[in-house]
C-alpha cells in the first residue's frame, strides 16, 4: 500500500542560494591549483574536471526535485484531485516542467564545453572557456527562479496537509457550515478542531482517529459545503467535495434542525439533493444535529417532509441498513447521541466493507482455510455449570477469614504508629516450640561457624569420635615408652663443636686471602712475609692437637738461620752460637756476607711489620689504631678491584631508578 | 555473618577483616590481610610459598586426615533451628577442637621423631671424618706441653 507523506520532500532553494551551493560546492571538491607551466592536457582536464563536475551537480539537484513531488496523475485519485484543487495542477506541472528543461539545457551546455575545452590551447583559454559554462549554466538556472519559489511553497504547504489514508476505515463529515461538524469530530475523537460561532471555521480537511469494535477509523472533518453551482465553489468548498468524491466512506450528513446556523432546512436539504451523486455506494446517515436547541418533535410539518424525502433518498443508498441507523439525531452540546452516531456510521460502514470483501475474488484463499465447529446436542436435558457445596462453603470460609485477619499495618496502628511499632520478623518462624523464637544462636564460636556443624546425630558422632580419641590416647602411652634415641657423648660433643669452630675459622680466613688477594701479588707461602708461620705457633698448634711438639720445634730451630745481623762479621760469631749445628758450607756462608753487606735498612729503624711510637703519635697502641682506621677507610675501594680516587668517573648520567616506571605527583629527582 | 578462609594462607577471616577481590568471571578470592593480597597479585602459588597452610598441607606438615574435619562442612541447606540441637552442637564444638589440636600436636611430634636418629647419625659422621682437625691420629689423649721460650699455652687457645 502506498504511503502519501509528502513531510520527507526535501527543500528546494530559491534560484540564487541553488547557485551559490551549486558553485561553492564545485570549489570545494575540485583541484583549485593550477599553473600555466602545465602541461597543456592538464590543464584541459582541470577545466574540463570543473565544467563537467557542475553539470552532475545541478543535474543530481534538480532530478531530486523531479522525483520527489509527486506526480499528480500517478498518486490515489483524491490526492490528485486535492493538490489539484489546492495548488493548480497546470500551473504546478508548468513549474516541474521547467525545471526539467532546465536540467536538459545545463547538460548540453556542459556538454558543448567540454567539447571546446578540448582545443583550449593555454590556461587563460580554458579558464575563460570554463567561466562562460558556469555562467550560462547559472543563467539557466537564474531564469527558473520563479519555478523554484512556486515548488518550495507547494512543499511547505503539502508537508501541513493531513496524512489521511485513502484506503482505510473512514468517517467523512459534511454538512452545511456551522452545523457542528467540527464540534461532533471534538467529541468522538482527540483531534482539537477550533470550534467557533462562524461559518468556515474549518478551512480544510482535519483528520482524527477513534476506535469502534478494537478497530481505528479515520474521522475527516470537512469545511461546509453552500449550496451552489459546482464551478462557483471556492477552494475551501472544493476540498470538501474531493474528499466526498474519492474517499469510499462512510458519510456523516449533518443537518441543523434548529436553523442557528443560518440556513434553513430547507436549504440544507437542497444541498443534499444536490450532492446526493456524491454519496453513490456509500453508507450516509443523516445526522440531526443541535436538538437542545430545537427537539425533533417541535419542528414544522414542512420541515419533517423535507426529512422524510432526505431520509428517502439515504436508504436507497442504505442496502439494508434499517431506518435508525440513517437517520440519527443528537446534539454535540449536551452530548446527546453522539456515541450513537459513531457507532451506527462505524457499523454501516463495517458492514459494507466486509460485503465488498466478500464480493472479491481473494475470499475464497480465506474461506478455505475457516471452519466453524457447531457441535450438536447429544440430547435435551439441561447441564448448567455446577459446583459442590464443599467448594462454595471453603470459599465462603476463606471470604470471612479474609476479613478477619489483621494485617501488620493494623498492628502498627494498634501499637503506636509508624515510627512506634516495629514489626518482628521471627514471630512468623515456623519452629518445633514457640518459645524457641526469640532465641539468639551464636554465628561464630571459637574460630568456627556454627552454622557448619549442625547436625541432627551430632552426638551419637561425638560419641564415636571420643571412643575413638580414648584408644588413641591409650595407645600413645604404650608408645611412649618404646623409642628410645641413641645420644652422641658430652665429650663428643665437645669435639664436635671444637671441628665446628675450626672449620669455620678455616673457611673465614681463607675468604679473607681470597678477597684480598685480588689487588696483590701473590707470595708463595716459603717466604712468609707476615710473619705468620712461626715455631712457636706451631707449637702450639701441635700440642692443641695432642702432639709432643718439642721434638718438631727443634728440629725447626735446627734448621732456620737466624738473624742475618748476627752472622755478619761485625757481629761476630755469636749468631752461631743459637744454631745447634755449625754451617760448614763455605759457599753458604760467602753469599750470606756479601749480602749481609748490603744493608736495606738502617740498623736503627725497626722492622716494618713492628709499630713503633713516633710520626706525631703517642704511643704505639695511638698508632696501632691510626693505621686501623686508615686501613678501614680505603677496604672499600680496595675491594673494588683497581680504581682509585685519582680514577677518571663516569657518573651514571641517568640513574635508572630516577628515568624508569610511571611518575605521581613528586619530583624527578626525589624517587 | 560467615567466617571464611583467606584464600591464600587459609585462616580464618573474621568480619570486618580483610579484603576481597571478585574477578570477572565472578570468582570471588577472600585475603586476611594485605600480605595474603600482595602474595596473591605477584601470582605466588600458596603451595609454594612455606608459610601457608596449603604449602603444609601439601607437604604433610600439618594434618590434613582426620575424623575432626569430618563435623565441620558446609551445609548449602538451610536447617530449621533447635534449640536442643544447638546446644548440644554448641558443647561438642569445645570437644572436637580440644581432640582435634590435641591430634595435630601429636602428628607434628611424630612427624618430628625420626630426626633425632637422623642427627645423631650425621653428627657421628661429621665427628668421625673430621677429629683429625682437633686430635692429630694417634694422638689418644691431649697432652699439655710447655712451648719452651714462651708462656704455657692452653689447647683452647686457638686463635690466631
Amino acid at each position: 500500500m502506498v504511503q502519501y507523506n509528502f513531510k520527507k520532500i526535501t527543500v528546494v532553494p530559491n534560484g540564487k542560494e541553488f547557485i551559490d551551493i551549486i558553485l561553492s560546492r564545485t570549489q570545494r571538491q575540485t583541484p583549485t591549483v593550477v599553473h600555466k607551466g602545465y602541461k597543456i592536457n592538464r590543464l584541459r582536464q582541470f577545466y574540463m574536471r570543473k565544467v563537467k563536475y557542475t553539470q552532475t551537480n545541478f543535474h543530481e539537484k534538480l532530478s531530486t526535485i523531479i522525483d520527489e513531488f509527486p506526480r499528480l496523475d500517478q498518486i490515489h485519485p483524491f490526492y490528485g484531485d486535492l493538490l489539484h484543487v489546492l495548488y493548480n495542477k497546470d500551473h504546478y506541472k508548468l513549474a516541474l516542467g521547467q525545471v526539467n528543461t532546465a536540467r536538459n539545457l545545463i547538460s548540453k551546455i556542459a556538454k558543448d564545453y567540454v567539447k571546446l575545452l578540448k582545443y583550449g590551447d593555454s590556461l587563460y583559454r580554458c579558464k575563460c572557456l570554463k567561466v562562460a559554462a558556469l555562467g550560462r549554466m547559472c543563467t539557466v538556472l537564474k531564469r527558473i527562479t520563479p519555478s523554484l519559489a512556486y515548488l518550495e511553497q507547494i512543499r511547505q504547504h503539502m508537508a501541513r496537509l493531513p496524512s489521511i489514508d485513502p484506503n482505510t476505515r473512514t468517517v467523512l463529515i459534511c454538512g452545511y457550515p456551522n452545523v457542528g461538524k467540527s464540534s461532533f469530530m471534538n467529541k468522538v475523537t482527540r483531534a482539537d478542531v477550533d470550534v467557533q460561532p462562524y461559518a468556515f471555521t474549518t478551512k480544510s480537511l482535519f483528520v482524527g482517529h477513534t476506535d469502534y469494535k478494537y478497530l481505528r477509523y479515520q474521522v475527516i472533518d470537512t469545511p461546509g459545503i453552500l449550496d451552489r453551482p459546482f464551478e462557483d465553489r471556492n477552494i475551501i468548498e472544493m476540498c470538501s467535495i474531493t474528499a466526498l468524491a474519492h474517499l469510499r466512506a462512510a458519510v456523516l450528513f449533518f443537518l441543523d434542525i434548529s436553523g442557528s446556523c443560518g440556513y434553513t432546512i430547507a436549504q440544507q436539504a437542497a444541498l443534499f439533493h444536490s450532492i446526493k451523486s456524491l454519496f453513490m455506494n456509500k453508507p450516509l446517515v443523516i445526522v440531526c444535529n443541535k436538538t437542545d436547541l430545537m427537539p425533533m418533535e417541535n419542528i414544522s410539518e414542512e420541515d419533517r417532509k423535507l426529512i422524510e424525502e432526505m431520509k428517502a433518498e439515504a436508504m436507497k443508498t442504505a442496502m439494508g441498513a434499517s431506518e435508525e441507523a440513517v437517520l440519527l439525531k443528537m446534539s454535540t452540546l449536551t452530548e446527546e447521541g453522539v456515541m450513537s452516531v459513531k457507532n451506527a456510521a462505524c457499523e454501516r460502514l463495517l458492514d459494507q466493507r466486509v460485503e465488498a470483501k466478500m464480493k472479491s475474488k481473494k475470499i475464497n484463499d480465506h474461506l478455505n482455510r475457516f471452519h466453524v465447529a457447531m457441535p450438536k446436542p447429544r440430547d435435551s436435558i439441561e447441564r448448567p455449570p455446577c459446583i459442590p457445596q464443599v467448594v462454595l462453603e471453603a470459599k465462603a470460609k476463606q471470604a470471612a477469614e479474609m476479613e478477619k485477619r489483621k494485617t501488620e499495618k493494623d498492628l502498627e496502628e494498634e501499637n503506636g504508629g509508624a515510627g512506634v511499632y516495629s514489626a518482628s520478623l521471627k514471630k512468623h518462624y515456623i519452629l518445633q516450640h514457640d518459645e524457641w523464637k526469640e532465641d539468639i544462636m551464636p554465628e561464630i564460636l571459637d574460630g568456627h561457624n556454627v552454622a557448619d556443624f549442625i547436625d541432627p546425630d551430632i552426638l551419637q558422632r561425638l560419641e564415636e569420635l571420643e571412643r575413638e580419641e580414648g584408644v588413641r590416647l591409650a595407645g600413645v602411652e604404650e608408645d611412649d615408652t618404646e623409642m628410645d634415641v641413641e645420644e652422641l657423648s658430652k665429650e663428643q660433643e665437645q669435639q664436635l663443636a671444637a671441628i665446628r669452630k675450626k672449620k669455620a675459622t678455616l673457611i673465614r680466613n681463607h675468604r679473607l686471602r681470597k678477597t684480598v688477594a685480588q689487588n696483590r701479588s701473590t707470595v708463595p707461602r716459603k717466604f712468609d712475609k707476615d710473619k705468620e708461620y712461626t715455631t712457636k705457633r706451631m707449637g702450639r698448634e701441635l700440642s692443641a692437637m695432642g702432639l709432643d711438639p718439642s721434638s718438631a720445634m727443634n728440629r725447626a730451630r735446627s734448621k732456620s738461620r737466624g738473624r742475618k745481623r748476627d752472622r755478619s762479621e761485625d757481629a761476630g760469631n755469636d749468631a752461631m752460637d743459637v744454631d745447634d749445628e755449625q754451617q760448614s758450607n763455605k759457599k753458604q756462608r760467602v753469599r750470606s756476607k756479601s749480602r749481609s753487606m748490603s744493608i736495606s735498612r738502617s740498623q736503627s729503624r725497626p722492622p716494618a711489620h713492628e709499630v713503633v711510637p713516633g710520626e706525631g703519635f703517642k704511643d704505639s697502641t695511638q698508632k696501632k689504631s691510626a693505621i686501623k682506621i686508615s686501613n678501614k677507610s680505603h677496604k672499600k675501594r680496595d675491594k673494588s678491584a683497581r680504581r682509585g680516587e685519582a680514577d677518571r668517573v663516569i657518573p651514571t648520567l641517568r640513574p635508572k631508578h630516577l628515568f624508569s616506571g610511571k611518575r605521581g605527583k613528586g619530583k624527578t629527582d626525589r624517587r | 555473618m560467615r567466617l571464611v578462609k583467606c584464600w591464600f594462607c587459609s585462616s580464618t577471616i573474621y568480619p570486618g577483616h580483610g579484603i576481597q577481590f571478585v574477578r570477572n568471571d565472578a570468582k570471588i578470592f577472600r585475603f586476611c590481610r594485605s600480605k595474603c593480597h600482595k602474595n596473591f597479585k605477584m601470582k605466588r602459588n600458596p603451595r609454594k610459598v612455606k608459610w601457608t597452610k596449603a604449602f603444609r598441607a601439601a607437604h604433610g606438615k600439618d594434618m590434613t586426615k582426620d575424623t575432626t574435619f569430618e563435623f565441620e562442612k558446609k551445609r548449602n541447606r538451610p536447617e530449621r533451628y533447635d534449640r536442643n540441637l544447638t546446644e548440644n552442637t554448641l558443647k561438642a564444638i569445645k570437644k572436637i577442637d580440644k581432640i582435634r589440636s590435641a591430634r595435630e600436636a601429636k602428628h607434628i611430634e611424630d612427624r618430628l621423631k625420626p630426626n633425632k636418629q637422623k642427627q645423631f647419625a650425621k653428627d657421628k659422621y661429621e665427628l668421625d671424618q673430621n677429629i683429625h682437625l682437633v686430635l692429630a691420629p694417634g694422638a689418644s689423649e691431649k697432652v699439655k706441653v710447655v712451648v719452651p721460650g714462651e708462656k704455657s699455652v692452653q689447647n683452647e687457645a686457638m686463635e690466631e
